[in-house]
């Protein structure tokens, strides 16, 4: 096996004796059940376990991979006074963490789906992979931040601010400018705007698998308009895969040339 | 001319406007306990840091057993090191640390005389490793360094939070493998201890060193018979 592959066993060793991660899982179980319960037919849930995908899962990512990082600083130290490359320790150390947080969300939400008879609503499949690749982006997020800084507070706090930026306060920019310019073209503008925030990027892609892109947020609609659901769905999906690209890359840099 | 066990030329290190090293030159021979001692903040951590590949110099080279410390990890399979606070993973148990280690080195362990002489048994090392005491973790910590045998040992304050008996199990680990050829540099802010393991000494003082020699030679500057005394003298000096 391979250094990087040793160390992202030993993460997911670790990590699946976490309370915290099997809560997690647990939460997206018992949340999926009891939308069903409440009499809602496979693809409603979906899209009300949309909005939880796309609030929660970024701030989970963001705090457990800021404060994972900062946790593990001693032992990440001794791990590199071994003969292991920083590469292949990052490699390791990211998927080690990012790995369970998805199969936990993957997991809690396909048990309940599958035992209420909904695997085939639409959008399901959009919905998995969306909260997964949300994972990755801000795990990479968290990740960059907690490289970044030495300090776990300001790290952790960094990290908030992005959630923070990526969710709320998009959407209410997004709204302002919409009011704001409402005699002008913005369906550029907006474009542009979805394409900077993973988050939006996600609800975008999920709206335009189920169909249902005009029925939320702008930027949904603007992309069906634009590029129909097909060429839309490919650029909002090479976008989010860009996204979970870059910030891997950044931190990854910055963890090669930092001063432990 | 035998190949020091650890060459460091023109090392330099500053930390924005902090310089944490002015021009390191120091070469420690095979097979020698060497202790680094300086007042706080002289550059003595940033200087294992260093030597581990832990903090990249702005300036100079360093070599151990001839293998220059740079990207390539390899020459730290040599390296064992001993750092001042362990944490490991919280849901791991001790052995499966000690796997986890060797697994990465892929040197020989042998681990089992320093295991039995701390009293870790099967036990204790199967209880995950956040339930252990500071103690037992510092033990542990130590036979993470000690069990390959590498030629090169760092350990930074060793004994600290040790027990007595723990204390001496490991010092009297350290000559042993000083005997046996390994070379150890080691930090300790206990002089006793410098006077009771180490065979040289280098002073640092704000990134410099101000004094390398062996403990008698020491004395012999300063005209004190304790370490302790010694170093006293030399900080007084520096002042």
């Amino acid at each position: 096996m391979s250094t990087a592959g040793r160390i992202l066993a030993f993460g997911l060793q670790n990590q699946l004796r976490n309370r915290w991660i099997v809560g997690y899982g647990l939460l997206f179980a018992l949340l999926t059940d009891a939308l069903f319960r409440f009499g809602g037919s496979g693809p409603r849930v979906v899209v009300s376990l949309l909005n939880v995908v796309l609030l929660v899962i970024p701030l989970v990512s963001v705090v457990f991979g800021t404060l994972h990082l900062s946790n593990s600083r001693e032992f990440i130290e001794l791990l590199l006074a071994q003969p292991v490359s920083r590469g292949a320790l990052y490699v390791g150390l990211y998927f080690g963490l990012a790995l369970p947080l998805a199969a936990a969300f993957a997991l809690g939400v396909a048990v309940p789906v599958l035992l209420h008879g909904g695997a085939g609503s639409a959008g399901l499949v959009t919905l998995l992979l969306s909260g997964c690749v949300l994972t990755f982006v801000f795990t990479s997020l968290a990740f960059v931040a907690g490289v970044h800084f030495d300090d776990r507070a300001r790290g952790l706090g960094m990290a908030l601010m992005v959630w923070f930026a990526a969710t709320v306060l998009y959407d209410g920019l997004v709204l302002l400018l919409a009011t704001l310019f409402a005699d002008w073209p913005l369906e550029m503008p907006m474009l542009a705007a979805s394409l900077l925030n993973p988050v939006d990027l996600a609800r975008v892609l999920m709206l335009l698998s189920v169909d249902a892109a005009a029925l939320m947020g702008y930027t949904g609609a603007v992309f069906e308009k634009f590029f129909g659901t097909g060429a839309g769905l490919a650029l909002a999906g090479g976008a989010l895969l860009t996204w979970t690209a870059v910030p891997f890359l950044l931190g990854l840099r910055g963890f090669a040339r930092k001063d432990f | 001319m035998t190949t020091a066990a650890l060459e460091v030329k023109g090392l330099r290190k500053t930390f924005g406007r902090l310089v944490a090293l002015r021009g390191i030159d120091l070469s420690v021979a095979p097979g020698r306990v060497t202790a680094v001692v300086g007042p706080n903040a002289a550059g003595k951590s940033t200087l294992i840091k260093c030597v581990l590949g832990l903090v990249r110099p702005d300036a100079g080279r360093l070599t151990v057993l001839g293998q220059p410390v740079g990207r390539d990890p390899g020459y730290r399979h040599a390296v064992g090191y001993m750092p001042q606070t362990p944490r490991f993973p919280d849901n791991l148990t001790g052995r499966e640390v000690l796997d986890l280690l060797a697994d990465l080195r892929q040197d020989d362990a042998d681990d089992d005389e320093l295991l039995r002489r701390f009293h870790l048994d099967e036990q204790v090392l199967d209880k995950p490793v956040r339930t252990l005491s500071g103690g037992t973790r510092q033990k542990l910590n130590a036979v993470v360094a000690l069990r390959h045998r590498s030629p090169l040992l760092v350990l930074d304050e060793p004994t600290a939070s040790l027990d007595p008996m723990a204390s001496g199990v490991l010092k009297d680990a350290i000559r042993a493998a000083a005997e046996s050829g390994a070379t150890v540099l080691l930090t300790s802010h206990v002089m006793a201890e410098v006077e009771e393991l180490a065979d040289d000494i280098v002073y640092l003082v704000e990134g410099s060193v101000r004094f390398h020699g062996t403990l008698d030679s020491l004395r012999l500057k300063t005209g004190e018979k304790k370490v302790e005394r010694a170093i006293a003298s030399l900080m007084r000096e520096a002042a």
